[in-house]
Parts: C-alpha cells; structure tokens; sequence
C-alpha cells in the first residue's frame, strides 16, 4: 500500500500541475463570463515558447533557464489571449467561435515556426528541462515526506500555491468580486461604475497567461519537446476541470488532481494489484464522462456563471 | 435593411477570406518567403491537374457534410462543436458493417453508409437531450463526446474489430465508394462517389430548412424558445431533433472517408480536425447549404494546394491552417468588417 502511494501521489502531482494552471486561467475568464474554449490553443503557445526559448537560451542561462522560460512562456501566452480578447470582448464574436480559431491558430503558428526555424515538424529535446528534487527537511519527515516531497517536480507545488492564490483573489479582494460582478451582471456591474471590458479583457489576459504556463510546464516536465502533437486534449480536459470543479479555482484544482489521477493510474495501472484488469479506456474516458454527469446534475449541479458567454453590449437590455 | 443584410452576408466572407490571404501573404514575407511562389504552388497543388482537382473534390466532400452539421444545428440556436465526435463513431460504424456484414452492393453499401449516419445521430442525441431535459449547454457535452469518440474507437479497433492491431482490414467492394470510373476521370486520385452524396445531403438540408414545416420549427426555436413554445411547438423535440439530424450529417462525413478514401479504419492519435474545419466551413458560408458547399470547396482546395507548398515554394503546409484560423477571426469578427463598410458607405454619400 505504502509503495503504491509512493508510486503514484508523485506522478499525480507530474500529470495535475499543467491541468490545474490551465484550468485557474480558465476560472478567471469564465468568471468574467468569457467562455474560453481557447485554452488548448494558449497551452501549445505556452509549450511552444517554453521549448524554443529553452533551447536557444540554455547555454547562457544554464540552470535557471527552465524557471525563466516558463515565465516568458506565461508572457507570450497572455499576449496571445489578446486575440481572444478583442475578438469576443470588443467585436461581440462568438465566443466559442473565436476560440475554436484560437486553439488553430496557435497550432498552426506553432508548427509553422518550428518548421521554419528548425527545418523540421519537431525541435529537439531541451537540454534544460525541470528534474524532479526532493525538498530538504520536508522529505525527511516519517511516511508523509516519501509521499509527497521526495522526487516531486517543484512545478507541482506552483501549481498548488498559485490555486490558493487565485481563490484568494477571486474570493476575498474587491477585484475578484468584481471580476466576478462581471460575469454574473454585466449590466449591474457597469451600472455600479465597474468596467466591464476592462475587467474581461484582464480575465482573458490571466486566462491566456496561465494556460502558456500550464503549456510550458507540460512540455518542460513530461515531453522535453515541441511538436503538433505535443498538446493533444490538455487544454480540453482542463476546461473540464474548471467545469467539474463548478468554476471554483480550489474545485478545478481538485478536479484536475483527480483528471491527473485518472490520467496517471491509466499508466500506471499494470503494476497495482485491483486495476490491473480495469481496460485503460475507462481511465482514460474517465474524466469526460463524470463532466458529462456533473453537467447533467447526477454528481452535484455545475451551474456556470450567469452571463458566461454573452457579449456586453453598453446600453442593451 | 434586408438587402444590406444579403449583400453582407456575401461581402464579409469574401473580404474575409481576402483578409486571411493577405495575412497569409505577409506571414509568408516575414519568414522570409516568396508569397507568390507560394500561392502558385497552392493553386497547382488544388486545380494544377487531374489528380489534384480530384482530390480536392475528395477533401471537399467530408467538409460539405461536417459544415452541414454544424450549421443545421445552428439554425435551431445550437453549437454543434462535436462534429469531431460524430465523424469518428461515424467512420468506426461505417467501416464496422462494411466488414462484419456480407450483402450484395445494392445493400451492404446504403446499409453501410446509413450505419454511419445511424451512429452519428445517436452520438448528436445525447448532447440534444441533455440540453432538452436538463438545460446542459451542448458545447460542453460535445467536446467532451468527442473525446469520448476518439478513446472508446481506438480501443474498438483494437481489440474488437482486429486483434491487437492499428488499423482494421479493407473493407470489401460490395460496401465500396470507391468509383474505378472517377478514379481514371482523375489520373487515380482517390476521389469517389461520395460527393454525391454530400451534394445531395446540402441539398437535403436546404429542402429540410426552407421548404418544409420542420425546418421552420427549427428555425423558429433557434430564434426564439419562448415564443416558439407559446405557439404551441415542441421546444425539446426540435432540440433533440436538430441534433440528431446535425449529428447523421456528421457520421455521414465519417462514413465517407472509411468507404470513400480510406476503405479502412486506423486508430487515431488525434483528432481528424474534420468537425473543426466544419465549424470554419459553417461560419463562412453563413449556414446556408448553398454557402456552405463553397466554403467547403474552399477549405478543400486550401487544405490540398497546401500539400504542394513545401516541395515547390519551402513554405510549411501550416501556413495554410494559419489563413483558416484568420478567416474564422475575421468572420466572427464580422462587426468590424461591417462597421467599416457603413463608415466608408456614409463617406461617399
């Protein structure tokens, strides 16, 4: 039981952290009622960016040069959302429309690039990447520390930090209720002096932000590399978290912990005793069926915020 | 107000798609490539001779039927984001009674073809009856059917219709698309009957739309539930309705390219962005069959010119989902284009 644990609670945590920073960017932009079907596409921007910027600068950078990638992966991720942004914030698009071209448009430039630059459909693997660590004293703790701090990526943490942190500022600063005011009432929050575009456009900003750095910490964790197929449903299954989390940023964490979970036992799976009869498909259609179930109301009702995906128009009633 | 509404109906896509190409041009300058090397080569990769043009049309005719898909269930005020989805489970069916079933062509090939629709209403029905009865938004629930299609038919193929391997064995001539005729029509492209098909279902769609009182029912709930309820129609119904037809247009795609292109079904890394490209091909042609058809041969030629670009201009075949993703910007974004053309209309006066 104790080797299990010690198996699997490290590869949750490697399998979540994308999932769950992805999935908070999603909460800000839903919350402000910016559907963002985009997030896919804001990951392959964040994993392409994390890989190229990993590999031009590793010599100069040495050891740093994962953590300062994935923060100009985050940069990149939050200057691409702003297609998104004006799209659907400013000329009332469709939403799910211009994130549909979001998640094309960043593959295509992805790729694009990469043949470009590199000559070929895929970069080669980083020489940076992050390594797994085991955190001092922590570790040295009985049962708890094997379990969760020795041989862990420190991204996961990040990962887990910054959910408390988005639920602090979504829960207890005017910010957040604003943000929040916004994607609930967008009339009444204009009405209240609160400016609307301005607090969606900062959504999706965040949004776009976090999915380059879910993107960038995907790639630098798990693929070391950048391809077409580098990101393939992460940012699917993270907006599937954010939904089976209710739109909560501690809910889409726990959602996506469980999503990793599902995700690491449908690789992990042979060497448990119990799971390993269960065929890897129901693992791995896991996540999207109990989405469907929550959506429908059998496993708690998600209600989505009440003006989610609906263009503000001044002066409309 | 009518006529301006026609004549941007026809101008936004056009200056949209102009737009893209633009784009396309400029992109093509920065990293350094001729543009128009690069549009010579996309236009003799889609129209430069037989072989080309007939696989455009191959290309062309599963985008006409997604495009359908997506844009039937948009009339009745619903997004059908999980063409995806239906174009898989589409495909598996099709191929599945294509090898288990032994039938002279007369019946194995329509009984295949409909299993294909058959599969893709039921994977529409789900999404339609969960936002009838319960009020679930269907974008949610398609997307998530979708990966629900891709992971349920890879492990099908595995361990159902082969036994452990990656792709399932022909299917036989009787439930064939595939036209020997066509095929030396067009110096052995893989082009087949299917666009008739396609040809027939857009046809099919605007008879359904704008001739029949089910497709003013469909259209009156997608302009107004309330009032079509007050009126005494049945809301849910047209609901389930419209996704379960959007859905068979989408499982026909899929059926195309196991009887038609491929012959065969491969499990799937990914998706096969068909459905994808069916939400470009809806919106650009404005959900109208006959838009829609256009669109789809556009996207077609897009997509196969691109095939020609590597070789003879060195630009990447990515440019080319590039110009599709701006296309879909611009288009949604039509507020803008409209905008501008009232501004520079009011100038002139």
């Amino acid at each position: 039981m104790f080797d299990a644990l010690q198996s699997i609670i490290p590869t949750v945590l490697f399998y979540s952290a994308p999932l769950i920073l992805t999935a908070l960017g999603g909460v800000f932009s839903e919350r402000s009622g910016v559907v963002n079907i985009g997030l896919e596409g804001l990951m392959v921007m964040g994993a392409f960016t994390g890989i190229v910027f990993n590999l031009t600068f590793s010599d100069v950078l040495g050891s740093w040069t994962p953590w300062i990638s994935i923060v100009v992966a985050t940069i990149v991720g939050a200057i691409f959302s702003i297609i998104h942004a004006v799209a659907s914030v400013s000329f009332n698009a469709n939403q799910v429309v211009s994130g549909v071209a979001i998640n094309m448009l960043a593959l295509g430039i992805g790729v694009y690039l990469t043949k470009v630059w590199y000559g070929k459909g895929q970069t080669d693997m980083v020489d940076q990447p992050f390594y797994t660590t085991s955190i001092p004293v922590l570790s040295d703790i009985p049962i708890i520390g094997p379990i969760f701090f020795e041989g862990i990526y420190v991204t996961s943490y990040l990962a887990i930090i910054l959910a408390f942190v988005a639920w602090y500022v979504l829960y207890k600063t005017p910010f957040g209720l604003r943000l929040r005011a916004v994607g609930e009432h967008p009339m009444a929050a204009d009405t209240n002096g609160i400016k609307v575009y301005k607090m969606r456009y900062i959504a999706v900003i965040l949004s776009g932000a976090f999915g380059g750095l879910g993107g960038s910490v995907f790639a630098l964790t798990i693929v070391s590399n950048f391809s077409g197929s580098t990101i393939v449903g992460q940012g699917f299954m993270a907006l599937a978290a954010v939904i089976f989390g209710k739109w909560h940023p501690l809910g889409a964490m726990g959602a996506a912990l469980f999503f990793g979970l599902a995700q690491s036992l449908s690789v992990v799976s042979a060497g448990i005793p119990l799971l390993e009869n269960v065929p890897q498909v129901y693992l791995l259609i896991a996540p999207y069926v109990l989405t469907i179930l929550a959506l429908a109301g059998f496993i708690g009702r998600a209600e989505a915020p009440q003006a989610n995906g609906e263009p503000y128009i001044k002066g409309s009633r | 107000m009518i006529s301006n509404n026609k004549m941007f109906g026809i101008l936004v896509p056009i200056i949209s798609v102009l737009l893209g190409l633009i784009a396309g041009a400029i992109i093509m300058l920065g990293s350094g490539h001729n543009p128009i090397r690069g549009y010579v080569a996309l236009w003799n990769g889609a129209f430069g001779d037989g072989y080309t043009l007939g696989e455009t049309i191959r290309r062309t005719t599963p985008l006409i039927l997604t495009g359908l898909a997506v844009a039937f269930a948009f009339k009745t005020g619903l997004f059908n984001i999980g063409a995806e989805g239906q174009v898989i489970i589409g495909w598996l069916a099709a191929v599945w009674v294509g090898l288990v079933i032994d039938a002279p062509m007369i019946i194995h090939l329509p009984l295949s073809v409909l299993a294909g629709a058959i599969a893709g209403g039921l994977w529409g029905f789900l999404p339609g009856i969960l936002k009838a009865k319960l009020g679930v938004h269907e974008v949610i629930v398609t997307i998530m059917m979708n990966y629900i299609a891709l992971f349920t038919t890879n492990e099908i193929i595995r361990s159902v219709l082969t036994d452990g391997k990656t792709t399932t064995e022909s299917i036989p001539q009787t439930a064939s698309l595939a036209s020997a005729w066509l095929q030396g029509l067009t110096l052995y492209s893989r082009v087949h009957y299917g666009i008739l098909i396609a040809l027939f279902a857009a046809f099919l769609m605007w008879f359904i739309i704008e001739r029949t009182t089910y497709g003013y029912e469909l259209k009156a709930v997608g302009f107004n539930q309330h009032a079509s309820n007050y009126s005494g129609m049945n809301v849910s119904k047209n609901i389930i309705l419209s996704m379960v037809i959007a859905g068979a247009f989408a499982g026909l795609a899929g059926a195309m390219e196991g009887l038609g292109t491929y012959g065969s079904i491969s499990v799937m890394s990914g998706f096969t962005n068909l459905g994808f490209d069916g939400i470009a091909v809806a919106l650009l042609g404005s959900n109208h069959a006959f838009g829609i058809v256009i669109a789809a041969l556009l996207f077609g030629a897009l997509k196969e010119g691109a095939g020609e670009m590597p070789t003879t201009a060195g630009v990447p075949t990515e440019l080319v989902d590039i110009i599709i993703a701006l296309i879909i910007f611009f288009v949604a974004s039509s507020y803008m284009i409209r905008w501008a053309i009232l501004r520079f209309k009011k100038e002139e006066k």
